[in-house]
């Protein structure tokens, strides 16, 4: 008798290790498909729950930009959502009727999208040769005087109120007799579709730069600087194209954000917290990891918009707190959380819950 | 034509008013810059040390706020005679001094000393993180409203003149500050603690070879740091008169700025950077708009993070590999 029960096991375990291979490799398409014929099955996307989804998928979009500089370049950015906010104010001031431009969608997202690359290289050129921990500073402060410029330049931002109304993509288009911009503004589930297929594309060219060339000198410049340079790599114009690839995409984000909510809300949508949640996304869920940075961003936002309404209303049934105690809050515990979620994960598990292989061999080599 | 009567005069007293003025936004900027200098001593030391931009700083600043209001409250200090205030104010110097120390030497232990020989992204994130926690415990201490501190010292005027204004809080700053920033300049020239801390600080191996146990030295730095911000946090209150638990934030980043713009790592950097800083702050809110402060005082950070970042008084480091 050869081959009994340890042949037995072994197939089990390589069955398991196919179907776990099969899930992430095809995790992108099954996902997508689940998500495709979603609003077609689920009515509520329709509704209220579409246009939260759609803020979901646009997040998703900032952090996969932030990942570039973060996850795969190792560089610590704290402004993220300035670049963010650009985007959007770039993609209102070109649209909105205030102002003589309104160039329509697509032609002010690729000027929005241009633009905030440019800022991107023109805050990057000066700062990147800097050390790490300087350029988190830089990148922060630099959110800090984005955020005061938009609230302050009233004649052009329109100050605390924002620009509205962001027309909605394709208004005045017609395809078919049906009014493109209309159908924006009536039904959540075209933005859904938007921001569904602006995502794909994203994920999409963040996988083919991970396996390019200017990807791979990427993770070099993170891994080690200096061994990249003496192998030819330029670590400064690596950096900077790492840099200004970030900005375009949170800048493609805010482009998409402002058309989706048809405003540009207030500079507060755009400050240091955004920033710090979306950087929390992308480490909770794994540096340099795309199902990971998406994982992150689901979590983050599940949490405020699922989690915490279903258990303060939770706590509120059971009257437990009929005071309107913050310390009997769930959403009160938020910051701590966060922070406790930050502690943990940088102390146990570094390289986030769906790790990149290669970073997470990379951090757990630098533990003696 | 020149010589019109009427106007002359009136252009002269505009103009030494607007001197005194001037002369007046210098003296808020000093005072307010020893305190932001203050706060600076502690980031500085801690980055001179390890390397580790404290992102918590500003809040255990605020926690220290936080805890000189009980402190008042439960004293009955705002009903004490002159003297007692006094006595009251130099016992909240020392608690808060003590509690942020203490916090500051119980995180480094707890969140940032397994990760020394981590990549340097994981401290920094923690801090954050701590930053987090900090601002969670702020919230569930005061509340989310800002709250208004007691005014516990007389608003009467020091100086002989009607136009310049100098009263006992401006005093107050002056005489906490001042011997702090001595004393510890002293303890770091002159004491055995100083220079272990100066020799762990150019390095770390070195150090230890030679006998320093580093991580007492790196926990004295914490402690040190933290009580001085300590410190900083019952006279901003006393000085500002209000907090409220995102005060951390926006606080620890003008203490940043004044630490980098001096040379991060550098304590006589701290001090002058801290007292740029404040002159800015306050001549920028007197002449161009309070609203565009932040805007213009981190605008010079990058300004000088690109053109000098060793900063005013620091050193040219190139990083290590």
């Amino acid at each position: 008798m050869k081959n009994q029960d340890p042949q037995h096991s072994t197939d089990f375990f390589s069955r398991r290790d196919r179907a776990y291979e099969f899930v992430r490799e095809r995790w992108d398409m099954m996902a997508l498909a689940v998500l495709a014929v979603a609003p077609l099955c689920v009515p509520a996307l329709g509704g209220a729950l579409g246009g939260q989804v759609t803020t979901l998928f646009i997040y998703c979009i900032l952090a996969l930009g932030l990942n570039v500089v973060v996850g795969y370049t190792g560089l610590v950015h704290l402004g993220i959502a300035a670049f963010f906010g650009i985007g959007a104010y770039i993609m209102a001031i070109l649209t909105v009727p205030m102002y003589p431009f309104q160039i329509g969608f697509l032609a002010a997202t690729i000027v929005s999208v241009l633009i905030t690359a440019g800022v991107g290289l023109a805050l990057g050129a000066p700062t990147l040769r800097l050390r790490g921990d300087y350029l988190a500073i830089v990148t922060l402060g630099f959110g800090e005087v984005v955020k005061v410029t938009l609230r302050n330049l009233e004649q052009i931002t329109g100050g605390m109120k924002g620009l509205n109304p962001v027309p909605p993509p394709g208004a005045g288009v017609k395809v078919a007799g049906i009014d493109l911009g209309l159908a924006f503004a009536i039904d959540p589930r075209w933005f859904y579709y938007l921001a569904l297929v602006s995502l794909a594309g994203v994920v999409l060219a963040m996988r083919r730069l991970e396996d390019s060339r200017l990807g791979r000198a990427w993770v070099a410049v993170r891994e080690d600087e200096l061994a990249a340079s003496a192998m030819g790599i330029s670590a400064t114009r690596v950096k900077l194209s790492a840099f200004a690839m970030s900005s375009a995409v949170a800048g493609l984000a805010g482009c998409l954000y402002a058309a989706s909510l048809s405003t540009t809300a207030d500079p507060n949508a755009y400050d240091f917290n955004r920033s710090i949640m979306v950087l929390c996304a992308v480490i909770l869920g794994g540096l340099g990891s795309i199902p990971g940075t998406l994982l992150g961003v689901t979590i983050l936002v599940g949490f405020d918009t699922v989690l915490a309404p279903w258990a303060d209303s939770l706590i509120q049934q059971m009257n437990i707190n009929p005071s309107g105690l913050i310390l009997l809050s769930f959403s009160g515990w938020r910051l701590a959380i966060f922070g406790l979620a930050l502690v943990l994960v940088m102390r146990f598990r570094p390289e986030g819950l769906v790790p990149s292989r290669r970073l997470a061999a990379e951090l757990h080599e630098a533990h003696p | 034509m020149l010589r019109s009567v009427a106007p002359l005069p009136i252009l002269h007293k505009s103009q030494s008013v607007s001197v005194q003025f001037f002369f007046q936004q210098c003296l808020i900027g000093l005072t307010n810059g020893a305190l932001i200098a203050l706060v600076a001593l502690g980031y500085t030391m801690v980055y001179g040390v390890i390397g580790l931009i404290n992102f918590a700083h500003g809040d255990l600043i605020m926690l220290g706020a936080c805890l000189a209001l009980s402190l008042v409250a439960a004293l009955g200090l705002s009903m004490a005679g002159p003297a007692a205030t006094w006595m009251g104010i130099a016992l909240l110097v020392l608690l808060c001094g003590l509690f942020c120390g203490t916090l500051n030497v119980a995180v480094d232990r707890l969140v940032y000393k397994p990760l020394r020989t981590a990549p340097k992204l994981a401290p920094l994130v923690s801090a954050i993180g701590v930053s987090f926690i900090f601002m969670n415990i702020g919230l569930f201490w005061i509340g989310s409203a800002d709250r208004s501190f007691p005014e516990l010292l007389p608003s009467a005027n020091l100086l002989p003149s009607d136009s310049l204004q100098f009263n006992w809080k401006d005093l107050l700053v002056v005489i906490v500050v001042v011997p702090l920033m001595l004393g510890l300049s002293l303890l770091v020239r002159a004491t055995r603690l100083g220079k272990a801390m100066r020799a762990v600080s150019q390095d770390q191996t070195a150090a230890a070879l030679v006998g320093i146990d580093v991580d007492r030295v790196i926990a004295s730095t914490f402690f040190i740091g933290g009580f001085l911000g300590g410190a900083a946090s019952v006279i901003y209150g006393l000085y500002i008169n209000t907090i409220g638990f995102q005060m951390g934030f926006q606080n620890g980043l003008y203490a940043f700025t004044a630490a980098v713009l001096g040379g991060i790592g550098s304590i006589p950097g701290a001090v002058l950077g801290g007292m740029v800083i404040g002159l800015v702050r306050a001549l920028s809110s007197a002449y161009v708009g309070e609203r565009w402060t932040g805007a213009i005082v981190f605008a010079i950070l990058i300004v000088i993070l690109v053109f000098r970042p060793e900063g005013l008084l620091g050193r040219r480091t190139r990083e290590k590999v």
